[in-house]
């Protein structure tokens, strides 16, 4: 059964990929590390989570992963923005302002200013 | 495109099976490990650290299955598991499987054979441009097989004078001749057609070009000759040097100016000419006589014109022609039709196709009513491993998708198994005699998809049964009452339903079968007027000998003597036309002293035969007064007849002495006043359905028309006959190919329709007489083998024999009982359908009723017969026991 697509999963791509574009390649814990730092509550719990997203990003081709040491001489799986990524980021990233603009002039809309 | 490459790589991974669970884990671990670190840095012990890491991280479990939903196709790999699952449940019972595979693989293969041969001859649009546009003339009165219209002439003045059709073609459909080409004589059967016949149809040749209406300059003008493709390889080995040519027909010569494409085969989906040449060439008589009705027409409408609209055009103009030519042109009002269905019988061709689709469908809902009870059995039975998988946490779509992707499964195999056996089926059927080089049946895209549709629906149909059981039932239930609730069984239960329509449906086609049987037997039995067993057919061009007038009936004379002193020869005659090939169309008669030979002033249009002293005697028409016509009757002499009952009832009126009493009688036919000399038998002379027809047969001495046909009845074994025919006309007319064939096989072709339609309701009638066998017995076994326990109660308890009979097989019975009365109802309301597809179709007839219910009732009691004795057999203390 295909699982439904919730808005957090969505939004949970989007924070990896402009993660990878400010602090280009890092490995997984990297990443959930960052997100966390940035979003609070949203990764505190079920870091794990991310995974399945990462996959589904590098099978997108928007991600590419190679394995590489890390800091303490672990082997990891660094994560690093592709091209198509790029692209991606930079379209999300307007439908994202479209959307939260919109959204926001609704909010700030007074009953008066509709009469 | 991103999606697109990402369900590549997901397919790549389903179809690898790989998964990169390694990779995960390996991540997941340094993620843990990672973030233990840090909260070891942030000052928590080593267990606490790594505890705090694992809750963060969250369940593992749950992440590889994201991980593995995102990797490959969940939905697929569960339909690979239902499917493995589905499969090794099958194969533990393979007679259940192998039953169900084959009613699918029977009512599937029927459907198939049934459909390509509809979709060939009814969805196909003819090999034409635009074939919408295009129609075929007619006369409003409906007839069977007469493809004739109208008189050249009166083609000519339609064409000139309509202003609804953008244009219209003529064809001469009876053109036959001797070709001879590279030092071979064959007979080849062609159209001769207007010259603007090609570009009318908008086909374009295969090799060389086709003729045009500028080539025709009047009477034998255009010596050309178009091959169809099947001539052009079977007799000139696909040569395309013999464009420029010349080929002998008939002893003139034409050139071959092209060939046909191979897909086109004229307006006749029955008839494929073997060639193509101008009407101009069938010479002046045939262009200026308006007596000869021969000309079928064709015509493309102009855009925007409504059939109707041309119709009244048309009308008009047959209005006008009647009062213009009053002695030949009758002014019959005309209709429009799309060719390629023989004319009118296309309406019987449609409705017979249609017909048997539908009993072909009912063979199907009877198989799917068959299998959806074999299936609700199966799931009853297998109630308590189902009840066990939801106990265990299976929801129930997934239960219901096993079942289904079981359901599918089988009839998918049913269905592949079925669509081979119907190509099999139609290679032999195309290879075969009528069809060979008329009508090929292919399966194209069309048909498979339609087998693949019905195969899909009739999975839906009978996979739905179980799985509605399936999703009503509580499994708590199903865990507590393995066995069904004894109560359940006096409900009336959906399997009743299904096995009653299945028995109703059965009834109808074995009823439908029946009927044809009996339509055959009679088609059979029909007095035809003719005694066709013992009798041989020659057909041979005597004209190609050369003389004319007296001399030829003298060549005629001396054949006929030579045939008649074949040793074992027994009669011997000539006619112009034998009865059942077609071309037949009323003459005028005359009442004597009608000075005006006006149509209106006619008294009958008989079919007026020329023939040979001794024809009636080998044709085995018996000769009820007077005598045969002889060698003496002449030109000089008075003009006689021999006339049939009909004519001489219809000309000179019921009398007390009977039909004999015409002789002496007179009547003028083709301006010649002749005296009636004997009356000869009724009979059957353009088709079997015909309403009875006048006839005048007048001798060969007497008339211009040249066509003969050998009539030779013998004792002798056909096949010596024929060598020792053939030999002795050969000798008379060296160079002329001679056809010898016997009259029962040169009948076949009339029977076939006939026939057809008796092998394909024989055929549905005894598959649905097998789904009812099955079913019954599939009921009757089912409710022995559940209340074995009840029984065996009973037996103890001192129950009488035929108590135990008719609680084990009571209900069969009584739906046996209540389905065929349904199915006979239906049978009897469905008169006209069957009235269209078999001749002197009855099923009111006692017989067949009788019959219908008969056999209804022995199958019913055969296929009880082993449950009951079953359950008579039982052993109370060993069946008691038995869970």
């Amino acid at each position: 059964m295909k699982r439904k697509m919730d808005v957090q999963q969505g939004t949970l791509a989007l924070m990896v990929l402009k993660t990878l574009d400010v602090l280009g390649p890092l490995h997984g814990y990297g990443v959930a590390r960052r997100i966390e730092q940035i979003s609070g509550d949203l990764l505190s719990v079920n870091q794990g989570t991310l995974y399945p997203v990462l996959l589904r990003l590098e099978q997108e081709g928007a991600i590419a992963s190679e394995w590489g040491p890390s800091q303490n001489n672990r082997r990891a799986r660094f994560y690093r923005l592709t091209r198509a990524g790029h692209k991606l980021l930079e379209a999300e990233r307007r439908e994202w302002g479209q959307t939260a603009a919109i959204i926001a002039r609704f909010f700030a809309v007074k009953a008066k200013d509709l009469a | 495109m991103r999606s697109l490459n990402r369900l590549f790589t997901r397919l790549l991974n389903f179809t690898t099976r790989r998964c990169d669970d390694e990779r995960l884990r390996e991540e997941m671990e340094s993620h843990i490990a990672n973030q233990t670190e840090a909260n070891i840095r942030a000052g928590m012990t080593p267990q606490d650290a790594r505890r705090h890491a694992r809750l963060k991280f969250g369940s593992v479990v749950a992440v590889r299955e994201g991980y593995r939903a995102e990797a490959g196709l969940p939905f697929m790999e569960n339909l690979l598991l239902d499917v493995r699952y589905a499969l090794r449940v099958l194969r533990k019972s393979p007679a259940f499987t192998v039953v169900a595979l084959v009613t699918l693989m029977l009512g599937i293969g029927a459907n198939v054979v049934v459909f390509g041969v509809l979709n060939q001859v009814l969805l196909h649009p003819l090999d034409v441009s635009e074939p919408q546009s295009l129609y075929q003339i007619r006369h409003k009165q409906w007839m069977i097989g007469r493809l004739l219209t109208t008189s050249y002439p009166a083609f000519e003045d339609f064409r000139r004078r309509n202003t609804a059709f953008s244009g219209m073609a003529g064809i001469y459909g009876y053109s036959h001749a001797a070709l001879r080409s590279r030092n071979a004589v064959r007979w080849v059967h062609g159209d001769a057609v207007t010259g603007n016949y090609f570009d009318l149809l908008g086909v374009q040749p295969e090799a060389g070009r086709f003729f045009h209406a500028a080539d025709e300059h009047g009477p034998d003008s255009a010596p050309y000759v178009v091959l169809s493709d099947a001539l052009w390889r079977s007799a000139f080995d696909a040569d395309r040097g013999v464009v420029g040519t010349i080929v002998e027909l008939d002893k003139h010569p034409f050139t071959v100016v092209g060939v046909a494409p191979s897909r086109f085969h004229g307006t006749e989906r029955f008839v494929w000419p073997d060639y193509w040449m101008p009407i101009v060439m069938e010479g002046a008589d045939f262009l200026h006589s308006r007596v000869s009705i021969s000309v079928t027409v064709i015509g493309r409408l102009k855009p925007g014109v409504t059939p109707q609209w041309a119709t009244e055009n048309l009308n008009a103009i047959a209005a006008e022609l009647a009062r213009e030519y009053p002695e030949t042109d009758d002014g019959q009002p005309l209709r429009l039709i799309h060719p390629g269905l023989l004319g009118d019988d296309g309406d019987v061709i449609r409705g017979f196709l249609w017909s048997v689709t539908v009993l072909a469908l009912l063979v199907l809902a009877a198989a799917c009513a068959n299998l959806a009870t074999l299936f609700a059995a199966r799931a009853a039975d297998r109630s308590r491993e189902l009840a066990l998988r939801v106990a265990l946490g299976s929801s129930r779509e997934r239960l219901v998708r096993q079942l289904l992707t079981e359901a599918v499964l089988v009839s998918l195999m049913g269905g592949a198994a079925g669509l081979v056996s119907a190509r099999l089926l139609l290679g032999v059927l195309n290879r075969s005699q009528p069809f060979v080089d008329s009508l090929t049946v292919s399966l194209d895209a069309r048909v498979y998809a339609a087998g693949l549709a019905l195969t899909l629906a009739s999975a839906l149909l009978f996979g739905m049964a179980p799985a509605w059981q399936t999703w009503q039932s509580s499994p708590s239930q199903m865990m507590k009452n393995g066995q069904a609730d004894p109560k359940h069984l006096r409900r009336f239960a959906l399997r009743d339903l299904l096995l009653g329509a299945q028995i109703a449906i059965c009834t109808l086609l074995v009823t439908a079968s029946l009927v044809a049987v009996r339509g055959m037997v009679r088609a059979l039995h029909a007095p035809l007027g003719i005694q066709p067993r013992g009798a041989m057919l020659a057909d041979l061009d005597l004209s190609q000998v050369g003389q004319a007038g007296d001399v030829a009936v003298e060549k005629k004379k001396a054949a006929i003597e030579a045939v008649r002193s074949i040793p074992g020869v027994t009669a011997a005659g000539t006619v112009s036309r034998t009865p059942f090939t077609g071309g037949l169309h009323g003459i005028p008669i005359f009442r004597p002293g009608t000075t005006e030979f006006k149509l209106i002033n006619s008294m009958l249009a008989p079919y007026v035969f020329t023939m040979s002293p001794g024809y009636l005697e080998a044709a085995g028409t018996r000769l009820l007064g007077g005598r045969d016509v002889s060698w003496h009757d002449t030109t000089q002499t008075p003009y006689v007849a021999i006339v049939n009952e009909t004519f001489a009832r219809k000309m000179f009126g019921e009398t007390p002495w009977g039909e004999t009493a015409a002789i002496g009688q007179h009547f003028i036919v083709s301006g010649n006043l002749t005296e009636v000399v004997g009356v000869a038998e009724d009979g059957k002379y353009h088709d079997m359905q015909e309403s009875p027809q006048p006839v005048v047969y007048v001798p060969l001495s007497q008339s211009e028309d040249g066509e003969t046909v050998f009539v030779v009845r013998s004792q002798r074994a056909p096949n010596e006959m024929a060598a020792a025919l053939a030999r002795t006309l050969s000798g008379i007319a060296p160079n002329v190919p001679i056809t010898v064939e016997s009259w029962p096989d040169a009948l076949e072709d009339e029977l076939f329709p006939a026939r057809a339609a008796t092998v394909s309701l024989g055929v549905m009638g005894l598959l649905a007489a097998m789904l009812a066998v099955t079913g019954i017995f599939g009921m009757a076994a089912y409710n022995v083998s559940r209340r074995t326990k009840e029984l065996g109660i009973r037996v103890a308890l001192g129950a009488r024999r035929t108590q135990v009979m008719s609680a084990a097989v009571g209900r069969p019975i009584v739906l046996l009982g209540v389905g065929s009365v349904v199915g006979l109802l239906f049978g009897v309301f469905a008169t006209r359908l069957l009235g269209q597809i078999v001749y002197q179709a009855n099923p009111r007839d006692s017989v067949v009723v009788g019959g219908a219910v008969l056999t209804m009732a022995l199958l019913g009691i055969a296929a009880s017969a082993i449950p009951a004795l079953r359950a008579l057999a039982v052993d109370p203390s060993k069946l008691m026991r038995e869970e």
